[in-house]
């Protein structure tokens, strides 16, 4: 299809590329509206306490201070799910909790007033590790969460919303197994994705019933679609700026724009908060804890047949949407296992500790990183290659899942197979692999270890997106779709079709902006759901526009419909290109021709990752290195070749790869402190130490929409942790079941300390 | 908590208290730098004060918001500018050591005249060199250091001038590249 397509899977600058470059893109941080006042928030130094009493009085006679709001004066909004959130609350939770907000003349001001306010705090028991949270003794973090487990009753997404998976049976599966195994393995580091660009946002009210905010957001479609109905379903518009960076962390953006909308009521004019990095690290979106006991079935060609065990999910203080992300790693152990019979029971916990968020990987890089060395275990005891068990085990047309809805999906998407085959060509896996607990190559204390991993996500079709392409007489398309720019491309993807659909120059495709006000409904851009499900929408919107132009041509050149053709801007009879006529004939100069499109969820197909990586692993100092990386894929039809390699690449950042070596928050258990909340404590991959990275992307049409495309962005760190961390346990010769894999653990596995 | 009433009272009655934050200033001087050759004379104490970081005065102050803050502590690059053609981590620069510097920011990189792209610049959008571009300006300036002293820097070269770089998004492969290919061309 590749060599008939004049935009779609070549490589063309992105729209924003000239503001980047020159540094024009606007940031939240570079809005700045007409009398702005700066917010700032006091937070707790206890992870768990009482506040017996709050004296603000000497901050509120700080000259140039606006306002200063506690739990005794802030609106009665909440959030979270269920919603157990308040702007502000009594009881702070975990270190860096909010305590009380000040809205100044200047960030300065803002910061002095903070020290102004004294805060009596009464002490309360904490507690941090997920499965102790669990016990009758263990502290209680909120009254709406008896036992500090989630209630299970509640279904943000539909009313059988997956909240476990259990099917088959599991005891008779156990019998059918030639071997069966158990073990439990933490994912535990609860690292930070940790975007460049802080969190930030501006609330501004118009008047009671009229709220804007301009957010850095991933989506300013969700941050509406969310807020909206713990604002009281006020008129909400909601702006997307410039974001700098967000890897799922964005997406709601709830507490700065509770707190930022807090304060803009108490003052009437527009407030921002915009978070230090420290607060970054503090107070803001964690990956989920994950620990997985678990036993496991499995025949000796690969077959599992059973598996049951328990899932734990440490979401720390608070659930933004920690349901939704256990669902979706529901439905993920499922792509990535054709087993029969199940029982997973996820408990999803809370803690003493900055809550977790929404984050790339949504719930699944978790699940598997902690699930993929178990079934290591299993793997090993049957004497399996993982390539060919995750070949043999990944979802093929014919089968099913219960997907995020509680709904059987069949598949009905392309065998990855071949993407995994090409991959272990490239990276060399065959001659690389030398069995389990097998380094690749030993060189006086130095030994290369291979791993590979895989993961995959139905949410490429998931939620609903709408799209209307607006013709103009001058020739020229304008795509108004609420698409956010945080890094993926995904506006200049949207305009590549859509010039694709008119045969038109890129540069005569433009779309509005990240606004909710001026665009149709969008579920937000969110996992890797933007090339099929926003792009269906597109393409449709197109088509009709195509379709209301060509008509409004006919009698003008005395010919059907179907027998146009158009071409920059021109209208012809198919064949008969030299008596074009512009589109301004067809249409007259006063006259807009506008095309509707959306899409309805679709749960039927996946995308598919798989990362090959190979370390290096010095036993005398314990430490581990990522030497290279194959990352493979089937994306069905690629939109711009940079963009894809680039996401790819995003394996290394975003809380991905690295958590499997060195990346995590550092907690300190007895007082409840993020010991690492700065770029130079907390580890982060630099130019010099980067791996040879080489991706494999194979181009399987695949039935999404006309062009045959899938996204696959969100997934592309997934695999990598479970994959370096097998590679690590091949190349010592003992499995590691705790992430990241530091020296220490390595040295202990190797029985050196 | 005492309710309030106004604020115009609350900030008559705090002013003898403001001017403690500004003590330290007491002797007033001007500060003179040029900034994309542009010259700018600063008053300390107004314009600036003495905890200003050039990253703020560039951003805040004179309007420069190409410049980007991340870490604010000295450990990201996303504020890098050129001082006397040195690239410099501005939120580790205080403006009033910069009396009498010339500054590149990432807006003065294009030909004000023509609109003209600088080589790097052009690379970085024909190479797609960027996600979120949250690190790009920062890290164009530290290129352009490096390509101003060593116009054909090896790859080694480029990952060690750019080892102070946060990128998140996992750009370095193509900014490794897009730095290439202008290196290429200086050859
Ligand atoms: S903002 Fe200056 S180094 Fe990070
Ligand atoms: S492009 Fe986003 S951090 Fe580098």
């Amino acid at each position: 299809m590749g060599g008939e397509l004049r935009h779609i899977g070549k490589a063309t600058p992105r729209k924003d590329a000239r503001i980047i470059v020159t540094g024009r893109a606007q940031y939240i941080d570079d809005v700045k509206l007409p009398e702005m006042l700066y917010g700032k928030v006091l937070r707790s130094p206890y992870p768990h306490a009482h506040i017996r009493n709050i004296d603000t009085s000497r901050a509120e006679a700080y000259p140039g201070v606006m306002a200063v709001l506690t739990y005794q004066n802030v609106p009665s909004w909440k959030g979270g799910i269920p919603y157990h959130r308040p702007v502000l609350d009594s009881t702070v939770r975990f270190v860096g909790d909010a305590v009380a907000l000040v809205a100044a003349e200047t960030v300065k001001i803002a910061e002095e007033a903070l020290e102004l306010i004294t805060v009596e705090y009464e002490q309360l028991p904490a507690v941090y590790d997920a499965a102790e949270a669990t016990s009758p003794e263990a502290p209680q973090l909120h009254e709406k969460i008896p036992g500090n487990i989630f209630p299970r009753g509640y279904r943000p997404i539909g009313d059988k919303a997956l909240q476990e998976i259990v099917m088959g049976d599991v005891d008779k599966g156990f019998k059918e197994a030639d071997f069966v195994v158990e073990g439990t393995c933490a994912y535990e580091n609860i690292p930070n994705p940790l975007p460049p660009e802080p969190p930030g946002v501006i609330a501004t009210w118009e008047d009671p019933e009229h709220l804007t905010i301009y957010t850095a957001s991933q989506s300013a479609a969700m941050n509406r679609n969310f807020h909206q109905p713990l604002l009281g379903l006020i008129d909400l518009r909601v702006i997307g700026t410039q974001c700098g960076g967000s890897y799922g962390t964005k997406n709601a953006n709830m507490i700065p724009m509770v707190h930022a909308t807090a304060l803009a009521r108490a003052t009437g004019k527009p407030v921002k908060i915009y978070f230090t990095k420290e607060e970054h690290f503090n107070a803001y979106s964690l990956r989920l804890g994950s620990r997985i006991h678990a036993k496991m079935g499995i025949k000796k060609d690969g077959t599992v047949t059973a598996l049951a065990g328990e899932w734990f999910v440490d979401t720390g203080a608070a659930s933004e949407m920690a349901q939704v992300q256990v669902a979706v790693g529901c439905g993920e152990a499922q792509l990535l296992l054709r087993c029969p019979n199940w029982n997973l029971q996820p408990y999803l916990v809370c803690t003493n500790r900055n809550p977790s968020g929404v984050v790339r990987g949504f719930g699944g890089q978790e699940l598997k990183s902690a699930l993929i060395p178990l079934l290591a275990i299993a793997m090993e005891k049957a004497d399996l290659d993982p390539l060919e068990f995750f070949k043999k085990n990944y979802v093929k047309a014919g089968d099913g899942y219960y997907w995020r809805d509680g709904i059987w999906w069949d598949y009905r998407g392309i065998d990855f197979t071949k993407a995994m085959d090409k991959g272990a060509e490239v990276f060399g896996w065959h001659d690389k692999w030398k069995g389990w607990g097998k380094p690749t190559a030993v060189n006086g204390s130095k030994r290369i270890g291979v791993g590979v991993g895989v993961h995959g996500n139905a949410d490429i079709g998931e939620d609903e997106s709408e799209a209307y392409v607006k013709l103009s007489p001058d020739g020229r398309a304008v795509l108004h779709a609420c698409v956010s720019e945080a890094g993926m491309g995904e506006r200049s993807a949207v305009c590549k079709m859509v010039a694709e659909v008119l045969n038109l120059p890129l540069d005569r495709v433009e779309i509005t902006a990240p606004d909710t006000q001026v665009n149709p409904f969008e579920f937000g851009l969110v996992g890797s759901r933007g090339t099929y499900t926003v792009g269906s929408a597109t393409i449709a919107a197109a088509e009709d526009a195509r379709r209301k132009l060509l008509e409004l041509a006919a009698p003008v050149l005395g010919v059907k419909p179907e027998e146009l053709e158009t071409k920059d801007g021109l209208i012809y009879i198919k064949g008969k290109e030299q008596a074009a006529i512009p589109w301004r004939r067809a249409m007259g100069i006063a006259r807009t021709v506008t095309g509707q499109g959306r899409f309805e969820t679709d749960y039927s197909l996946c995308n598919c990752m798989m990362i090959f990586a190979e370390v290096e692993v010095d036993t005398e100092t314990g430490k581990a290195e990522l030497q290279r990386v194959v990352a493979a894929t089937d994306c069905g039809q690629i939109i711009d070749p940079l963009v894809l390699e680039g996401q790819l690449h995003g394996s290394l950042g975003s809380a991905g790869i690295d958590t499997a070596l060195f990346e995590r928050s550092v907690l300190d258990r007895s007082t409840g402190h993020i010991m690492n909340c700065n770029m130079i404590d907390y580890k982060w991959r630099t130019y010099i130490d980067l791996p040879q990275f080489q991706n494999v992307i194979l181009e399987t049409p695949i039935p999404s929409h006309r062009f045959k495309a899938i996204g696959v962005g969100e997934v592309a760190p997934a695999p990598g942790p479970s994959a370096v961390l097998m590679a690590i346990s091949n190349a010592i010769g003992k499995q590691i079941m705790d992430y990241p894999a530091t020296p220490d653990k390595i040295l202990k596995a190797l029985g050196k300390i | 908590m005492k309710k309030r009433d106004g604020n115009e009272g609350d900030m008559m009655e705090g002013d003898s208290q403001r001017t403690t934050v500004t003590r330290g200033i007491a002797q007033k001087q001007n500060i003179s730098l040029t900034v994309n050759g542009k010259p700018y004379e600063l008053m300390v104490g107004k314009d600036i004060t003495a905890d200003h970081t050039l990253a703020y005065t560039l951003r805040e102050t004179l309007g420069y918001i190409g410049t980007k803050i991340a870490c604010d502590h000295g450990s990201c690059g996303a504020c890098t500018v050129l001082v006397d053609g040195e690239a410099v981590l501005s939120c580790m620069t205080l403006t009033v050591e910069c009396d009498g510097k010339n500054i590149t920011t990432i807006e003065g990189l294009e030909s004000a005249k023509t609109g003209e792209l600088h080589p790097l610049q052009q690379s970085f959008i024909d190479n797609t060199a960027f996600q979120c571009g949250f690190c790009t300006p920062g890290t164009i300036m530290s290129a352009k250091a490096l390509l101003d002293k060593n116009p054909s820097p090896t790859e080694e070269d480029i990952k060690k001038e750019l080892a102070g770089h946060y990128c998140r998004c996992g750009s370095q492969y193509l900014v490794i590249k897009a730095i290439r290919a202008v290196a290429e061309k200086g050859r």
